[in-house]
């Protein structure tokens, strides 16, 4: 298992690494950086000015270098828009992507785990059928669509809940069942087919064979084995979770990093655009890595790879 | 001697789309303590369902009907799936066929064995823990205690079949079912689990039901023999009856189809039955042997009837005694 891990950890750092390169490059990828900070109506020798101030004339190396070792600290330049630490910003708009992404990504999994087991329990049977129609919906309905059907039911018709901001709890549970509905069908769909698969096995078989009752069959043999397809997926959606849906930080006005991400390129404000990419990058790489280390736990025949 | 499983009459019929697949079609037989009993036949002729049923694992669609099936008294078909879980596993337990897969990856071989003994026997982790230790000794699995900590994957098919075998004693079944334990298996290993087999069977006193399709198997560990083809039994006996005087003809042609050293010829071709198993599906008349029977007749197609010749001694045929014992005479000095 320690082998597996210390691969794996070094794996990810590989893949992170890649990832700041590339999202350093992002810099020369929109044109020259120092035209466009200088604006428009900058002279010749003001962007040779501004190119020397943001050292954007010294060899493409160092500047890479200089911009991992402070990134690496926290430290990810000043916001061309805003004029503050980028750092600043966006540790003030993390929380409230963060927040919404654990949020709806518990949503999910409680609803289709279960879900997905009692459709696979009674394969083609009500119940089934009823998940099925769960997911078919949740997969074909536009979620800004099912956000503005919500906000007129909970908000309109009955004003329940609030709609816009993210001061309290109860701003969050609406983005959170529009968010989190996203991902259900999915991660249904795939705990219903492994857990079909595992259903017809040999060892579950035996397990019943052992006179296990039905819960321990189900929820120890089978979905143990069931779930490790299920942990990869939830960890991918999870990542697109924590990073914010504009869509959806739009509708709600909660603004959180997806949000700031969003405003932040019609701004070309490029270091807050570099450090989002990059955060959310690493929680990507963070998660993924998570997720090789549960399976490792839910399967031992993993850990020898 | 009461039988520890008495079953008469059980069918089992499988919905398909064409209509239903009667797979079984009304067996009797039945098994007493520290007895072997094998049931043979091809694949397909109903052997593995016959054991699921037994255990009460058929699968959900499938219709099962018998005018006994009791289990050292009660009966197992009127029981409800609770009653049932606590027989399993404890009282009658089974063996299967592919010990690659029928273990759960994702536990250790210590988890899984120790799991039926603390269920049935409300046992602590240590005292199963012990039992499971012990039974892995007797059924020859060197440095058992560390074993316990192994996954299945870690263990070759062999071993793994010898744990399948010390699971299933656990609990000290009245009642083992293996359903094909050594097909499998390399051949030098499956003399060793049938050894291993028939000695358990002896030294726990429990009945054995062995399902195979290999006569080598029966003729080394059986008591009693039971032959199936298509659904039904078509002749059952004691060991010796069957190889020594086979009556059906199907008997006959399967004891035919084992090459004797010394007395089959170098390079002539072994015996062999022409033909497949008809479909079971839909109304079935007459003997389901016939389009492969050398002796088939006009009768064959509307009647097979019973001869029971003794207690567990009978066989399912057309001809009479007298014109089987001389085929089977033929065939055995053949």
């Amino acid at each position: 298992m320690l082998v597996y891990t210390l691969k794996r950890l070094f794996i990810a750092f590989l893949v992170a690494l890649t990832v700041s390169l590339i999202t350093f490059s992002l810099t020369y990828v929109a044109g020259d950086p120092a035209t466009a900070i200088a604006g428009e109506a900058a002279t010749e020798a003001d962007i040779e000015y501004i190119r020397e101030l943001y050292g954007f004339d010294r060899p493409i190396l160092i500047q890479y270098a200089e911009w991992f070792l402070n990134a690496m600290q926290g430290d990810f330049g000043q916001s061309f828009y805003f004029k503050l630490p980028v750092a600043d910003i966006l540790f003030e708009r993390l929380p409230i992507s963060m927040t919404l992404g654990v949020c709806a990504i518990t949503f999910a999994i409680s609803l289709s785990i279960p879900l997905g087991v009692l459709a696979a329990m009674r394969p083609n049977s009500f119940l089934d059928r009823l998940a099925l129609g769960i997911s078919v919906v949740g997969q074909a309905m536009p979620s800004f669509w099912f956000a503005l059907m919500l906000i007129v039911i909970f908000a309109v018709w009955y004003p329940i809940l609030p709609t816009t901001g993210s001061e309290s709890w109860e701003h969050f549970i609406l983005p959170t069942i529009v968010l989190g509905y996203y991902a259900t069908p999915a991660i249904m769909r795939l705990t219903r087919t492994g857990m079909l698969e595992v259903l017809g096995s040999d060892y579950i078989r035996t397990a019943r064979a052992k006179g296990l009752p039905q819960h321990v069959v189900l929820f120890k043999h089978a979905l143990r084995n069931a779930v490790i397809p299920v942990v990869s997926l939830a960890a991918v959606q999870f990542g697109f979770m924590l990073g914010g849906s504009i869509v959806i930080e739009s509708i709600f006005a909660l603004h959180g990093a997806g949000y700031l991400a969003w405003e932040s390129i019609g701004r070309n404000d490029l270091p807050v655009v570099q450090a989002v990419v990059l955060i959310f990058s690493l929680f990507y790489i963070v998660l993924t890595f998570l997720s090789d280390l549960l399976n490792a736990w839910l399967d031992p025949r993993i850990r020898v790879g | 001697m009461s039988a520890v499983l008495e079953v008469k009459g059980l069918t089992v019929d499988i919905p398909v789309a064409a209509g239903d697949l009667h797979a079984v079609r009304g067996i009797d037989f039945s098994v007493e303590k520290g007895e072997t009993l094998c049931i043979v036949g091809e694949s397909g002729c109903g052997k593995s369902l016959t054991s699921l049923s037994i255990m009460g694992l058929l699968p959900k669609r499938a219709k099962i009907a018998a005018e006994t099936m009791e289990f050292a008294g009660t009966d197992l078909l009127g029981m409800k799936e609770k009653e049932l879980a606590s027989i399993r596993g404890n009282r009658m337990a089974m063996i299967f066929q592919e010990p690659m897969t029928s273990l759960n990856p994702a536990y250790t071989i210590g988890n899984q064995l120790m799991e039926p003994y603390i269920r049935h026997k409300k046992a602590s982790d240590k005292e199963a823990r012990e039992r499971a230790i012990y039974l892995l000794e007797r059924v020859g699995i060197t440095a058992a205690a560390s074993r316990l900590s192994q996954y299945p994957h870690q263990l070759s098919g062999g071993l793994r079949q010898r744990v399948m075998i010390a699971m299933a004693l656990m609990c000290d079944p009245e009642l083992i079912i293996a359903d094909e334990p050594t097909t499998a298996l390399d051949v030098t290993i499956q003399a060793q689990i049938l050894h291993l087999l028939a000695e358990l069977r002896n030294e726990f006193n429990s009945a054995l039901i062995l399902i195979t399709h290999d006569l080598g198997v029966v003729a080394r560990v059986a008591d009693k023999v039971a032959v199936m083809y298509a659904g039904k039994i078509v002749e059952a006996g004691t060991v010796e009856e069957i190889f020594r005087k086979p009556l059906h003809p199907y008997t006959q042609g399967l004891i035919n189809c084992i090459p004797v050293p010394g007395k089959t010829a170098r390079g002539s071709r072994l015996g062999s039955i022409p033909g497949i198993v008809p479909t079971l599906i839909g109304d079935i008349r007459g003997c389901s042997f016939r389009n492969r029977c050398a002796f088939a007749h006009d009768a064959c197609d509307t009647a097979d009837p019973y001869h029971s010749l003794a207690p567990g001694r009978g066989y399912r045929c057309t001809l009479d005694v007298a014109t089987c014992e001389a085929n089977a005479k033929e065939l055995v000095s053949a």
